[in-house]
């Protein structure tokens, strides 16, 4: 019982987030016919598979105390990247993504170097790592290309059956990247180093943490996931386009402030970020069993939530303090 | 005898800052002109001047009138990333109110006001609630969208207004009047800053926070007013951007203009970390922008790649204010003068 009491002291803003998403989902339940099935969860799950898997990325950057503003470009960029590598010039899905991967864990690192190594501040340096992805994206093709190769509809296609509920493909990268972020954020030294200097710098590194190479590490991570969900995009929409993803990143700060994690860095959790994709596509997913609400409500429900938490989180610090 | 005392209130003379992007300004229009002479030409039609640098200024006023605002908000060491949505909001106010047939004066004064009023709220969360300016502003920036495609219902509202298209495409004494009507507004800026102590007291809150709350400058005051400020500038930014295209969309009106507003005021020599501002240095620095933009056309690349030459700008330029290549830069210059 104690365990579970300091559980849930410890992670009063995780606890919020699972209680909003589980009226959220009770009441659209209630209301919406045939809103309580795994199929409709496991479109929710797809619906959102490469703003959860960018969420993940910033989720861990955020941890930090920093800010990646580029991710919602480095999707657009890195599927026009794989979309004109396979159709283009003909290269194999695997070697496209490993090409695309790489561009977008260097362009992260890149930043992160710059972050750390310079003293500049997270929100400019990303900014323009946001200008160059989208521009370098318009360079390559300005206009959508489709994908029409055989491994790609195969996988768009694949389901894993567990007989009551079959986890569409984009589902299980998402399941997995957030299985992984969660051992990486919660179970390893690294994630504890992230969470450290997020919530003091100088004490880290007066503990003597290696502050740089796990900023840049964050940051660098943050642009493989994002590369990963620009890939994962190309496998939704069966094409690359250079528009995709203008704003996301804002989706998916959004999302991750929801799932209580502190964008003045050092406290957090991984899975908060998993409960605030949820509610996000919850959200989407009763808007359009709706019908009759129009999809700019959308936005301004999240900003309304996003209110709600972010003074929730000012009210539980100041009674910390 | 008593010693002189050090008078207080006296800036250092300094280097003004404006010079980098004005020079960066100069640079690319004469590597403008090189690539085709006429860019620089302005001929007279109708009694009005036209030609690609007014059209620099049109353009580049909405900018230049967010960036006015956004100065003081990262002055204060604090960011406001709502003024694209605000935009939106106000765009579609206006059209919606002329569309009933409000007359202007008032039509623009609900713009203005309906800013101040978002400027507050973002005031009131930031100074009042002590939360992250990012996050504080990011909520109106993603809700702000979403209520002004309510006001206007998902619709592309048309207008029909001469006076109101006045704004954004009038000319007066041959010259375009939008950028007019913010050069007037930064002198008035510049000299309630300058003239009184409120400049001081936004560099002072910028500078340490805690330091000038102790030498009696209401610090939390001086912080919202600076986003009520911001918000009175997108307020009329959204109604010339809604004058200037004749129609109010509210899903492209304003997109990405917080960015935009950012950028020239960084490029101006105002440090993101704040305690310092430089007003003309942030219009010249949205010159610049518009410039960049424009040459884009001029040297025959899609203007969507136009985002790679801002973005290799903003690092150039961040790095330039960064610390450690300042003490580099600053280290090779001395011991060339010095030469033991």
């Amino acid at each position: 019982m104690n365990r579970i009491q300091q559980f849930v002291y410890r992670q009063l803003p995780l606890v919020a987030t699972a209680v909003v998403l589980a009226i959220l989902f009770i009441t659209a339940a209630i209301l919406y016919e045939g809103f309580f099935t795994w199929g409709v969860f496991g479109n929710i799950l797809a619906d959102n598979a490469f703003l959860g898997i960018a969420a993940i990325g910033m989720t861990l950057v955020i941890f930090t105390g920093g800010i990646d503003l580029s991710v919602g470009a480095v999707i657009g960029f890195t599927s026009i990247l794989t979309a004109t590598l396979i159709v283009g010039l003909g290269w194999p899905p695997p070697l496209a993504w490993a090409a695309a991967l790489a561009c977008g864990a260097t362009l992260g690192g890149t930043m992160g170097w710059l972050i750390h190594g310079f003293k500049l501040p997270p929100f400019l340096i990303t900014l323009a790592g946001l200008f160059f992805a989208r521009g370098v994206g318009f360079w390559i093709s300005t206009e959508s290309v489709g994908i029409p190769h055989a491994t790609y509809s195969g996988l768009a296609a694949f389901r894993l059956d567990l007989g009551f509920f079959a986890v569409p493909f984009s589902a299980l990268v998402l399941l997995f990247v957030v299985l992984l972020g969660w051992c990486l954020g919660h179970y390893t030294r690294f994630g504890r180093n992230l969470l450290a200097i997020g919530s003091n710098e100088q004490s880290a590194l007066l503990m003597g943490l290696p502050i740089g190479p796990t900023k840049i590490t964050a940051y660098a991570l943050n642009g493989f996931f994002a590369a990963l969900a620009g890939i994962v995009a190309t496998l939704y929409t069966g094409s690359g386009n250079p528009a995709m993803g203008i704003g996301l990143e804002l989706d998916a700060i959004a999302v991750v402030v929801i799932g209580g994690t502190l964008l003045s860095g050092g406290r957090g959790h991984v899975l908060g970020t998993l409960l605030g994709l949820l509610i996000f596509g919850t959200i989407q997913m009763a808007l359009l069993f709706d019908g009759r609400l129009s999809s700019w409500w959308m936005r301004i429900v999240v900003g309304a939530l996003l209110l709600l938490f972010i003074l929730l989180q000012r009210a539980l610090l100041r009674k910390r303090n | 005898m008593a010693e002189k005392p050090a008078p207080l209130l006296v800036r250092p003379r300094e280097h003004s800052p404006a010079w980098w992007p004005a020079g960066g300004l100069l640079l690319l229009l004469i590597a403008n002109a090189i690539v085709n002479p006429g860019f620089l030409g302005i001929s007279i039609v109708d009694g009005n001047l036209y030609g690609t640098p007014i059209d620099i200024f049109n353009q580049g006023s909405r900018v230049m009138l967010l960036a006015l605002g956004m100065t003081l908000v990262i002055a204060t060491g604090g960011i406001d990333l709502s003024v694209g949505s605000v935009m939106a909001i106000t765009g579609a106010l206006c059209a919606v109110l002329l569309n009933q047939g409000v007359p202007m004066p008032l039509v623009l004064m609900a713009a203005i006001g309906t800013g101040v009023v978002t400027g507050s709220i973002n005031g009131l969360l930031i100074a009042r609630f002590g939360i992250q300016p990012i996050v504080a502003t990011l909520i109106l920036m993603v809700a702000g969208r979403g209520v002004a495609q309510l006001i206007t219902e998902g619709q592309v509202l048309l207008i029909r207004h001469q006076a109101f298209e006045f704004l954004a495409n009038g000319f007066i004494f041959a010259l375009p009047f939008a950028p007019l009507l913010v050069l007037a507004l930064y002198v008035l800026t510049r000299l309630v800053l300058r003239k009184t102590a409120l400049g001081l007291f936004i560099e002072a809150v910028g500078d340490n926070e805690r330091a000038s709350h102790f030498a009696g400058i209401a610090a939390q005051r001086i912080k919202g007013l600076a986003y009520v400020f911001s918000g009175a500038c997108a307020g009329l930014a959204g109604a010339l951007a809604t004058s200037h295209i004749r129609a109010a969309d509210s899903y492209r009106a304003g997109e990405n203009m917080e960015l935009d507003a950012i950028f020239a005021v960084v490029v101006g020599g105002t440090a993101l970390t704040g305690g310092r501002f430089f007003l003309i240095g942030s219009l010249v620095g949205a010159l610049l922008l518009q410039t960049l933009t424009i040459s884009m056309y001029n040297f025959g690349v899609p203007p969507a790649v136009a985002p790679v030459p801002k973005a290799l700008l903003i690092v150039a330029v961040a790095l330039l204010q960064s610390e450690r290549i300042r003490r580099g830069l600053a280290a090779r210059f001395r011991r060339k003068a010095v030469p033991a």
